[in-house]
């Protein structure tokens, strides 16, 4: 009886792993699975090329845009008011009615209170920016909005990520959650978790979002990217935010 | 802007061999690549780079177009003197940028 019991306790734990591909206990950051090298590069914060971003993004912080407001006139020092924000976005925005990611946040309160134009996006001012106060939240989980405007948005995004999609016929999930740490054109797939954005890629020689990461992968598969900042592109983030949640926050991170 | 990233050490004892570690943000575009207009983008790269200790080069290296983004490098003095370690970087475009970093030996 006790060997038939283990046996059905086995059963039920493969049938909760394969209802989940990828459980909380086997989720590997993309740091876990790059050379020791680039991990060493991504630690130092002296070697770490993506902290000349972050130290842009204090300057910009403290800097004056349109009437006389700089981000520090209303939210202080950024190390205290912004320690944790970056890791619960996107997040429901109740004025706008949509859900907003962090480079949209950072927008809004450009055009509502400071009355400066937008950045545009993957400009270096915004990853600036958007490293710096992602850069607050470095070691602290991931942890979701639990915004329940978010669930409709959050739900589509899954959608899109296992939906097939391009010339290539391919999902993100086919990858992400069925081959990871298999090779891809000479590149180990990872698991795609999102706990390093914005992140440095040797592979850019530079900065760049999340959004520009997607629209990477989707121009791989021989698919349209959609636009960034299209609702598609934010209902994405949310999935991939939910899919990494309690996963430490690494920005700015490095990868190959 | 900040723009280029030194370590350092502040304290070092006579003769000890410290490692200095210098990152700098440069597009160091190699003048082989074609542009979104098809047009081949000219070269603009870091060419030398030097580090003097007390006036004196004790450190320094000629840059090339093969070389990536955002220039890395590393490498050990022996610390004999407390005093001022200045780093240069010089390239196309009349690009020169100077640091400097204080080091007491004891």
């Amino acid at each position: 009886m006790k060997a038939r019991g283990a046996a059905v306790a086995w059963l039920l734990a493969c049938a909760a792993a394969l209802a989940q591909t990828t459980p909380a206990n086997t989720r590997r950051s993309g740091f876990e699975t790059m050379s020791p090298r680039i991990q060493a590069m991504q630690r130092d914060d002296q070697q770490n090329p993506g902290m000349l971003w972050v130290a842009d993004g204090e300057v910009l912080w403290n800097k004056i845009f349109g009437i006389s407001f700089s981000c520090a006139s209303c939210h202080g020092d950024a190390r205290k008011s912004m320690r944790g924000v970056a890791a619960h976005y996107p997040d429901w925005d109740p004025i706008e009615k949509k859900p907003l990611d962090l480079t949209q946040r950072i927008n809004l309160c450009r055009t509502r209170h400071q009355q400066v134009l937008p950045l545009p996006p993957e400009s270096e001012e915004m990853l600036g920016l958007e490293a710096y106060v992602a850069y607050q939240s470095r070691g602290m989980p991931l942890t979701p909005s639990p915004a329940r405007e978010l669930d409709a948005p959050r739900e589509r995004g899954r959608r899109l990520y296992e939906q097939r999609i391009g010339q290539l016929n391919l999902s993100c999930s086919l990858c992400h959650d069925k081959l990871p740490g298999h090779v891809l054109a000479g590149a180990t797939i990872p698991q795609g978790h999102v706990n390093g954005y914005p992140t440095y890629r040797l592979e850019w020689q530079g900065m760049g979002s999340l959004q520009r990461r997607i629209r990477n992968c989707l121009s791989g598969v021989r698919a349209e990217p959609p636009p960034f900042n299209s609702d598609e592109m934010i209902e994405l983030e949310l999935y991939l935010a939910q899919r990494s949640a309690g996963m430490a926050l690494e920005t700015p991170s490095v990868r190959p | 802007m900040a723009r280029s990233l030194i370590h350092a050490p502040a304290t070092a004892r006579k003769g000890e061999v410290v490692e200095i570690r210098t990152l700098i943000a440069h597009p160091m575009e190699t003048g082989y690549r074609a542009g979104a207009d098809g047009r081949t983008l000219p070269r603009d790269i870091i060419r030398r780079f030097a580090c003097r200790y007390n006036g004196e080069v004790v450190f320094s290296a000629d840059l090339y177009p093969a070389i990536s983004a955002n220039p890395y490098l590393a490498f050990s003095v022996v610390a004999d003197a407390s005093g001022t370690l200045t780093f240069t970087w010089e390239g196309d475009n009349g690009f020169a940028q100077t640091e400097s970093a204080t080091i007491t030996v004891s």
